[in-house]
C-alpha cells in the first residue's frame, strides 16, 4: 500500500480513501516527495476521535500537474518537518496554534496568529484555555553586539495599508534580520466556514483578501462546483477568467505606481494610480463593484455581458493598454529608478525553492510556477498565458514580471472578449457529495491561492482551508531584506506587496 | 527625457471635477437602496432569510434595511419575487449617526456639518491617521485611491498622515479585531484633542461579514465614538469623499451634483 493517495485538482475523492499512515511514513512520504521536488500546498490538522487530530498534507507536482496527499494521525507531538523541510515552518506553526500539537525540534516555534487554541485542553503556549494571547507579545530573535540595535515597527504603519509587526536586527543601517509577526487581521474565517456553506461563505471568500476577492471566490466557487459535480458554462469560465485577469492587471498596475512612488519617480507613480482604477472601473462595468464583488458564484457568474458592454470593455481595455504602455517603461529608461530596483532584496532561485515561495516572487527568481500554466482549471485549460519569467531575484524582477504579466493578461482579456462563447452564464450548483475531499487552485495576482474542503456525512463542510500565496510568501520578505539597507525596507515590501489579511484569514 | 515629456501629454488631465460635478458611474453601481414594501408578499421573508448579514429586518409590518450592515450584494434582489429592492445610482450614504443608517427605504438624513468651533479648525486642513482593524484591504485600497491625481484629496485641504500625533482624527476601517483594540485604543490617544473619527465600510460600523464573530468587536464604535459613518463594502470612492467634504460643509446638505 503506497503512503499517499495521488489526485488532481477539482477532483473528488473519498477521505476514506487517503490513507492513514504513521507518524514515519507520512514524514517520510512528505520528505521524498519534496526533495524530489514536489511543493507543500497544504499542511493541516482537523480534529478527529478521540481527542486527536489528524494532519494533512497536500503535495503539489507541476510538472504533472497531480497531487499527492497524505495523512497520519497525532495527539500532541510529533518529530517537526521544518529541519529537513524548510518550506513547512509556518504550516507547522499554525498547526502548533490552532491544535496545541508541538512539533518537536521546530527550529523557531512560536504563534502566527495569536488567537486561542482549537482544542480545548491542548495548548502550546498559554497556560490555560481562557488566556487569550497578545499579539506581538512572544520572544523575537535577537542580534548582540556592539552597535547591533533593534528597529520595531508596527501594527499601526505610516501609510494606508494593513496592520502587521516587523522586527529588525540591524547593525548601523544594514539589516542584519527581520521578523515578521502578524495575526492582527485574524477575524476567525476558517473557524466560521465548518458546518456551511452557509449565507455568509461567499461573502467571507470575497473578504478573505478584498483585493483577491474574484482568486479567492473562484477558488471556493471550484470546490463548491467539484462537490455538486456540475459542469460550469464556458461562457461562466471564460468571464471569470476576465475577471482574475483584471484583478491582476488592477494589483499589478497600482504595485507599479507604489514602487516607482517608493522611489520618489513620480510621473509613473501618479499614471499608474489612475490606471489602476481604469481596470477596478472595468471590473465593475461588468458586475457593478470595482472588486469583482458579487460576480463569481457557485455555478458560474452573478453577471452577463451584453454586446454592448463586451465593446465598451474592449475599448477602454485598449485605451487602458496605451495608458499603461506609455506609464510603465519609463521606469526601465530611467537610471535613478534603475539605482534603486535593480541589485535590492535579491532572493536566489534556491531560497525560492526551499521556502516554497509562489506568484510573482518566485518567477522573479527564474522558476516557472504559474498555477494557470501547472494546474489550469476554468478557462486557462484551453487558453494558454505564457509563463513571464525574469532571472535576477530582486526588487527589479519583481517589478519586470508583473510588467510582462500585465502585457500578458492584456492580450488574454482581450481575445477573450472578442470570442465570448454563447449559452448561460450559471447553472444550479446545490448538491454536495459527501464525505469526500476537493483541493482547489486558482493563481491569484499574488500567486497560488489553495482551497483545500472535505464534507461531512451530509454534505457540510467539515473542514476548510485556505492558503493564501501571502501564507508562503512573507518569509521571502523577511529573507529580502537580509543584507539589505533599512531604507530599503518599503521598497522590497512593496515589491512583495503581500496580504495581511489572507495571511491572518 | 523626450519619452518622459510624451508619457506626460499623453496621460493628460485626469482629475475629476467632484463635487462641481458627478463623474459616470457604472450602471450597475449599487448606491442608496430604496425599499418599497407595498410590494412585499405578505409574510415572505425571502429577502430577510437570504441577507448574510441580517442587514434586512421585519418589524411593525415595515421592512428595515440598516445600510450599516449592508454589503451592498445582490442576495436580497434575487431572493425577493417582486422587486421590492432596488440599488439606486446615489453615491450619498454618509451618516453622522448610527441610527440614520436604519432605513425603510426613504431618503437618507446625509452627514450634515461639525459644528462651528470644529469646523473652524478643521474645515480648511484636516489630518487624519487611518488605522486598518481587519479590514480586508477593500476600504483601505478605496480611501487610498482618494490621494491619487484622480480625486486629489489635497485640494480640499484633507491629508493622511504618518503619525497619529499629527493627525486631527481617525480614519478606522475593518471590524476591530480583538487583536487590533488594543493598537486602535493608542492610536485613538495618541491624537491631540479635539479629534474625529471616520468609519469607512460594513465592518468599521457593524462588524461587517464579521459580525458576532468572537475575533472581533462588531465595528469602530464599540472601542472610540465615531463622528462619521460611511456605509458599503467596500464604500465607492466616491461615496467616501462625499462623506468627507460633508462633515467639513463643503457640501450643501441635500445637494447632488450634476453628472458630467
Amino acid at each position: 500500500m503506497t503512503s499517499t493517495r495521488e489526485m488532481r485538482p477539482n477532483t473528488l475523492i473519498p477521505l476514506r480513501e487517503i490513507p492513514i499512515v504513521t507518524m514515519s511514513e507520512f514524514r517520510t512520504a512528505v520528505l521524498t516527495g519534496v526533495a524530489a521536488g514536489t511543493r507543500v500546498a497544504a499542511l493541516f490538522g482537523r480534529p478527529c476521535e478521540p481527542d486527536a487530530v489528524q494532519l494533512i498534507a497536500v503535495l503539489a507536482n507541476g510538472l504533472t500537474g497531480t497531487l499527492s496527499v497524505a495523512a497520519t494521525i497525532v495527539s500532541d507531538a510529533y518529530p517537526a518537518l521544518t529541519p529537513e523541510c524548510p518550506q513547512a515552518h509556518w504550516f507547522e506553526r499554525e498547526i502548533a496554534e490552532q491544535w496545541g500539537i508541538r512539533p518537536e525540534g521546530h527550529p523557531w516555534l512560536k504563534p502566527i496568529r495569536f488567537h486561542r487554541s482549537y482544542r480545548p485542553g491542548h495548548a502550546v503556549w498559554s497556560a490555560t484555555d481562557d488566556e487569550a494571547p497578545l499579539p506581538s507579545v512572544t520572544n523575537f530573535f535577537q542580534v548582540r553586539g556592539a552597535e547591533v540595535h533593534e528597529v520595531a515597527v508596527g501594527p499601526v504603519h505610516a501609510g494606508i495599508i494593513e496592520p502587521g509587526h516587523f522586527r529588525f536586527q540591524c547593525h548601523g543601517e544594514q539589516v542584519l534580520h527581520l521578523e515578521i509577526s502578524l495575526g492582527y487581521q485574524h477575524r476567525g474565517v476558517e473557524r466560521a466556514l465548518v458546518g456551511g456553506p452557509g449565507k455568509r461563505t461567499i461573502h467571507y471568500m470575497e473578504t478573505l483578501a478584498g483585493d483577491t476577492s474574484v482568486g479567492h471566490a473562484t477558488a471556493y466557487c471550484q470546490v463548491l462546483e467539484t462537490l455538486a459535480r456540475c459542469q460550469v458554462p464556458a461562457r461562466a469560465h471564460v468571464l471569470r477568467g476576465i475577471a482574475l485577469e483584471l484583478e491582476r492587471l488592477a494589483n499589478h498596475t497600482g504595485d507599479l505606481g507604489a514602487l516607482a512612488g517608493d522611489v520618489g519617480y513620480l510621473p509613473t507613480a501618479s499614471y499608474c494610480g489612475r490606471i489602476r482604477g481604469d481596470f477596478l472601473n472595468m471590473t465593475a462595468l461588468i458586475c457593478g463593484s470595482r472588486f469583482g464583488r458579487n460576480l463569481v458564484r457557485p455555478g458560474g457568474v452573478g453577471f452577463d455581458v451584453d454586446g454592448t458592454r463586451v465593446e465598451q470593455l474592449l475599448r477602454r481595455l485598449a485605451s487602458a493598454f496605451a495608458d499603461v504602455a506609455s506609464a510603465v517603461p519609463l521606469l526601465w529608461d530611467s537610471s535613478s529608478v534603475q539605482a534603486r530596483f535593480a541589485e535590492t532584496g535579491g532572493i536566489t532561485p534556491g531560497i525560492c525553492r526551499e521556502l516554497g515561495l509562489v506568484g510573482p516572487v518566485a518567477r522573479a527568481c527564474g522558476i516557472e510556477r504559474d498555477v494557470r500554466h501547472e494546474f489550469p482549471s476554468g478557462i486557462f485549460q484551453f487558453a494558454h498565458i505564457p509563463v513571464a519569467t525574469w532571472h535576477s531575484g530582486d526588487v527589479f524582477a519583481r517589478a519586470y514580471v508583473r510588467w510582462l504579466e500585465i502585457q500578458r493578461s492584456i492580450a488574454f482579456v482581450g481575445e477573450q472578449l472578442s470570442t465570448l462563447p454563447d449559452g448561460a452564464s450559471r447553472t444550479a450548483c446545490e448538491e454536495r457529495t459527501p464525505d469526500h475531499l476537493v483541493v482547489s487552485f486558482v493563481e491569484g495576482w499574488r500567486g497560488e491561492i489553495c482551497h483545500v474542503a472535505g464534507t461531512d456525512r451530509e454534505g457540510r463542510l467539515a473542514f476548510y482551508k485556505v492558503i493564501d500565496p501571502s501564507f508562503h510568501n512573507w518569509i521571502g520578505l523577511a529573507m529580502a531584506v537580509r543584507n539589505q539597507q533599512i531604507s530599503d525596507f518599503p521598497l522590497c515590501n512593496k515589491s512583495f506587496n503581500l496580504s495581511y489579511c489572507g495571511h491572518d484569514g | 527625457m523626450l519619452n518622459l515629456l510624451r508619457a506626460r501629454l499623453h496621460q493628460g488631465h485626469q482629475t475629476v471635477r467632484f463635487p462641481d460635478q458627478l463623474p459616470v458611474l457604472p450602471d450597475r453601481f449599487r448606491g442608496r437602496p430604496e425599499l418599497d414594501a407595498s410590494r412585499c408578499v405578505p409574510e415572505c421573508q425571502a429577502c430577510i432569510d437570504a441577507c448574510p448579514t441580517d442587514a434586512l429586518t421585519h418589524a411593525d409590518q415595515t421592512l428595515r434595511l440598516d445600510l450599516g450592515r449592508c454589503l451592498f450584494c445582490t442576495d436580497c434582489l434575487q431572493a425577493c419575487p417582486t422587486d421590492v429592492i432596488r440599488f439606486t445610482q446615489d453615491h450619498r450614504l454618509a451618516t453622522r449617526t448610527r441610527d440614520a443608517l436604519d432605513t425603510t427605504g426613504e431618503a437618507l438624513r446625509l452627514a450634515h456639518a461639525l459644528d462651528e468651533k470644529t469646523r473652524r479648525l478643521f474645515g480648511r486642513s484636516l489630518k487624519l491617521r487611518q488605522v486598518s482593524a481587519g479590514g480586508c484591504n477593500g476600504c483601505e485600497a478605496d480611501v487610498n485611491v482618494l490621494n491619487t491625481v484622480v480625486f486629489d484629496l489635497g485640494r480640499f485641504g484633507i491629508q493622511f498622515v504618518a503619525s497619529p500625533r499629527h493627525a486631527d482624527g481617525l480614519l478606522i476601517t475593518g471590524p476591530v479585531t480583538e487583536n487590533m483594540r488594543l493598537a486602535l485604543t493608542k492610536t485613538y490617544d495618541a491624537v491631540p484633542a479635539p479629534k474625529i473619527v471616520i468609519a469607512v465600510g460594513a465592518c468599521a460600523i457593524s462588524g461587517g461579514p464579521f459580525v458576532d464573530h468572537q475575533e472581533v468587536r462588531n465595528g469602530a464604535d464599540a472601542v472610540v465614538p465615531v463622528d462619521l459613518y460611511v456605509p458599503g463594502c467596500p464604500p465607492h470612492p466616491l461615496t467616501i469623499l462625499d462623506g468627507l467634504l460633508r462633515l467639513l460643509g463643503r457640501i450643501p446638505e441635500t445637494y447632488l451634483p450634476s453628472s458630467s
